[in-house]
């Protein structure tokens, strides 16, 4: 018993307590107004195979991107800066992908003497790659202007927040460029024993990211730059290659959100790609307990908070509220969350749980 | 029992936090016309008990009488409404806009809807005046010294929120002696007029020199309220402490031979050091088996001159020799390599990570040295943290408390564990022993003086000239950012005196 009450106040005391809180409650919402939310079916597709499918796996699917920017956006924000932008990256990595694709500028090529859309003269791990070092590219951009240049994180990522955009267009000559290449859509849209390639691909980034902090210092080193930058300095961390590595990072995630959603929307937007991301992850962000001032963060809490975000977007898809009234709904989310987190109501819920704690200690 | 004179009036205050009982039962009382001192070591309940009479934080157990009327203090606001104010070591002012402003903040005169800045001026310089200083009121707040915004918070304290309970915390422990003169005579002069203060400081000259009674509390409990001249100093010293001063005493003989020092080996060389308008060049050895105490008023250039030779600067002039090598880039990171330490004077902006814990804290610099993929497993973590707590006495529950949680002087010993922990050859000490108590004075002081007969070369940077003479072997005075003379230890401090202030 003592060891549940144990692990119990852990858990409250921990950053994932108010996301997986507001995650429970959302699905118990859906349990309650949409019984068929849960229900999960087996189709035989005939591009991918049988596979899974139902709200929760849209949910894990269209969700992934997010949570991948998320888990590059939280080591930014630890640090004490933010990215905003990260929705520019996802076009400019989408449009490398699709350009690549598309060698000859969307021409159909001739592969076997057959005119073909189906097909490509770059090999797959080529345009993969392309994409992931135009995004870490940018991340390293973005930390050497917070870095070396000392710019103030928003304004020095505002400007590929706006920049990256025309980047993107640049790349696909001002088109919306339509992709003609199965195996490319396979990262979107595939299945890997009844899950999404997407979901396999957050897990596989997540375990890197965590690794990448938690076993070695460099988690520790964030923390530190974020509470406190200059003591850090002084403890002979390099603070400035510290940021480099979180921008450079978040550039990376983002960029594989671009080939994911790229891959599954068939095309490359300028425009569109990745549109909003940026604030969206920052409230995956804030959800999973990280200070927008830096500091101690959470990478599972973060994924988890953009599950939220998502698991909200499909249940208001469900409820059958049209389209446009979903910023509104989410908007009455964030008013939530945030009311959630100040300072005021943490207090008033943190004493109902000691007053309870303290009646059970009485009990005993 | 309710006496008459008193403004203030705590009975059995208790407070605890997680861990700790930071006040047991304790009992205060101010006086109007009084200047109250409180003392103890750090973490005595000094600050809690401050905080609970301010409504930062709410007691356990306890009442707070005002003027005989009990009263519950909801908030700072509310303690400011009930005309109880605090002036803090740091000055929480803004130094970007005039002293006019900073005073009337909040409470401007008005015309026609905007600002009326010749009668707030007027105003403000009214409200100075009674403290009998000379500023002009409409400069910037950030162009005077730290005392003399000490003395804008104070009157902004009286005038704009008619304060009867005036706290001082630590106001002259970046204050040189003239400046605490003249806060002493602002002091006099509001005690005079029927305001009560209290006054916390860990300096037992200032104490002795102003205040009428003495509230002494250890561990979180009431050791006892004395008047004044019924207490002498040592036993005062003795009741902060809770235990005897032949420790104290023993200690000042500890000092290395003259022989010992003879075959002394050169670790550090600074030739023609300097960094164009932050230090001239200077020429400096540092020795191993040694302490080199540098004495020199504030803004001598002490903390610059450890700047530079642990790298937070680049010297734009001469060369540094570390290990008979000549240094070519400068970073604490590289720094830390070559074995040289640095324990700032900063200790809240620049030292302390507040968030992480104390095992974190300790580790940081030993493990920024190792880089990113030489990571310290947990077990190795641990025992790091757990040896130098038990080695440095860092009063706590646990090692994974958060270091803001601790009193100044654990904070302290934390900063000084993670030097510790890396080994160095060279550790620089820029005023270690500002803000702590006795106590803990006395144990970092044993403790450097312990590394140097370890074979270490250690900095003493400090103001308290009698705490720089009693652990250096050579002493070298700074003044106006020029290293001006070097002594060895058997000079007296009259010597030292005149030359800092440049008479000699």
């Amino acid at each position: 018993m003592k060891n549940i009450s144990v692990l119990l106040k852990r858990f409250r005391e921990s950053r994932l307590f108010w996301p997986v809180i507001a995650w429970v409650l959302i699905l118990v919402f859906d349990a309650i107004v949409e019984p068929g939310f849960f229900e999960l079916g087996i189709i035989d597709d005939p591009v991918y195979g049988k596979h899974l499918y139902g709200n929760l796996i849209d949910v894990f699917r269209n969700g992934a991107p997010l949570m991948l920017v998320a888990i590059g956006m939280t080591l930014v924000i630890a640090t004490g800066g933010v990215d905003l932008s990260v929705g520019a990256v996802i076009a400019i990595s989408a449009a490398m992908g699709a350009v690549l694709i598309n060698p000859a500028l969307g021409n159909e090529l001739i592969t076997n003497d057959i005119l073909t859309k189906n097909a490509t003269n770059t090999p797959l791990p080529l345009i993969i790659l392309a994409g992931l070092a135009a995004g870490t590219l940018c991340g390293l951009w973005n930390g050497l202007l917070v870095s070396r240049a000392r710019i103030q994180p928003m304004v020095a990522t505002l400007i590929l927040m706006v920049a990256g955009r025309g980047i993107a267009q640049l790349i696909t000559n001002g088109q919306i460029m339509t992709i003609y290449y199965t195996p490319y859509f396979w990262f979107g849209n595939g299945y890997i024993l009844g899950l999404p390639v997407s979901v396999y691909i957050v897990a596989l980034v997540f375990v890197v990211a965590w690794v990448l902090v938690r076993r070695t210092s460099i988690g520790l080193f964030i923390e530190s730059v974020g509470i406190n930058s200059k003591s850090s300095f002084y403890s002979g961390i390099n603070e400035k290659n510290v940021k480099l590595i979180a921008y450079a990072f978040c550039g990376f995630c983002a960029a594989i959100a671009g080939l994911i959603l790229s891959s599954y929307v068939h095309s490359a937007d300028g425009n569109n790609n990745g549109l909003n991301y940026e604030l969206d992850a920052i409230l995956a962000v804030v959800m999973g307990g990280t200070l927008m001032s830096g500091g101690r963060f959470s990478l599972l809490a973060s994924v988890i908070g953009a599950l939220v975000l998502w698991t909200f977007t499909v249940t208001i898809y469900t409820l059958g509220v049209p389209a446009n009234a979903l910023l509104a709904a989410k908007a009455v989310l964030v008013m939530l969350v945030i009311f959630l987190y100040s300072d005021y109501s943490r207090k008033w819920i943190n004493r109902i749980f000691e007053r309870k704690g303290s009646q059970h200690g009485e009990a005993n | 029992m309710t006496d008459a004179k008193d403004i203030v009036k705590m009975l059995g205050i208790s407070k605890s936090f997680p861990g700790v009982v930071a006040l047991d039962s304790v009992d205060f009382s101010l006086r109007r016309g009084e200047i109250h001192a409180l003392m103890g070591e750090n973490g005595a309940g000094k600050s809690t008990l401050i905080k609970v009479l301010t409504g930062v934080e709410q007691p356990d157990r306890g009442t707070i009488e005002l003027d005989g009327k009990i009263v519950q203090v909801r908030s700072p606001q509310h303690s400011q409404e009930l005309g109880i104010s605090t002036v803090y070591q740091e000055v929480n002012l803004c130094t970007n806009i005039s002293i006019a402003e900073n005073i009337m903040l909040g409470r401007e005169p008005r015309r026609f809807g905007s600002i009326h800045w010749r009668k707030m001026n007027e105003l403000a310089q009214k409200a100075i005046d009674r403290l009998n200083i000379e500023v002009d009121v409409t400069q910037p707040l950030g162009n005077y010294s730290v005392a003399i915004q000490q003395m804008v918070a104070i009157t902004r304290a009286l005038e704009i929120l008619s304060t009867r309970v005036l706290i001082l915390d630590e106001p002259t422990s970046s204050l040189d002696i003239q400046e605490t003169n003249l806060l002493f005579d602002v002091m006099r002069r509001l005690k005079s007029e029927g305001i009560g203060i209290i006054f916390i400081t860990h300096f037992l000259d200032q104490v002795y020199q102003i205040a009428d009674r003495i509230t002494v509390l250890r561990n979180g409990r009431l050791v006892g309220t004395y008047d004044l001249c019924s207490l002498p100093r040592l036993e005062l010293v003795a009741k902060m402490l809770g235990r005897s001063l032949t420790e104290l005493d023993a200690m000042s003989k500890g000092k290395l031979g003259e022989e010992e020092k003879k075959g002394k080996q050169c670790l550090v060389e600074a030739k023609g050091l300097g960094r164009t308008g932050m230090l001239e060049p200077m020429d400096l050895e540092l020795s191993a088996n040694e302490v080199l105490g540098i004495a020199g008023l504030l803004g001598s250039g002490r903390t610059e001159l450890a700047g530079l030779i642990f790298g937070i600067d680049a010297p734009d002039n001469g060369s540094l020799i570390v290990d008979g090598k000549k240094v070519s880039s400068f970073s604490p990171n590289e720094s830390l390599k070559r074995g040289i330490a640095l324990c700032p004077e900063d200790r809240k902006a620049a030292g302390v990570v507040g968030d992480l814990t104390i095992r974190e804290n300790i580790i940081l610099a030993l493990q920024a040295r190792n880089g990113w993929f030489k990571f310290l497993t947990m077990p190795k973590q641990n025992e790091i943290a757990e040896e130098y707590i038990r080695l440095l006495g860092i009063v706590t529950p646990s090692a994974e408390q958060l270091v803001k949680n601790l009193s100044g002087g654990n904070q302290q010993k934390v900063i000084l564990a993670r030097w510790l922990a890396t080994n160095p050859k060279v550790l620089i000490l820029d005023e270690p022993t500002r803000g702590i108590d006795v106590g803990a004075k006395a144990e970092i002081q044993k403790l450097v003086m312990q590394l140097a007969e370890e074979g270490k070369s250690c900095v003493f940077i400090s103001s308290e000239l009698e705490e720089v003479l009693r652990i250096s072997h050579r002493v070298a005075v700074l003044r106006d950012r020029r290293k001006v003379a070097e002594y060895s230890s058997d000079v007296d401090d009259r010597t030292i005196i005149h030359t800092m202030a440049g008479e000699a």
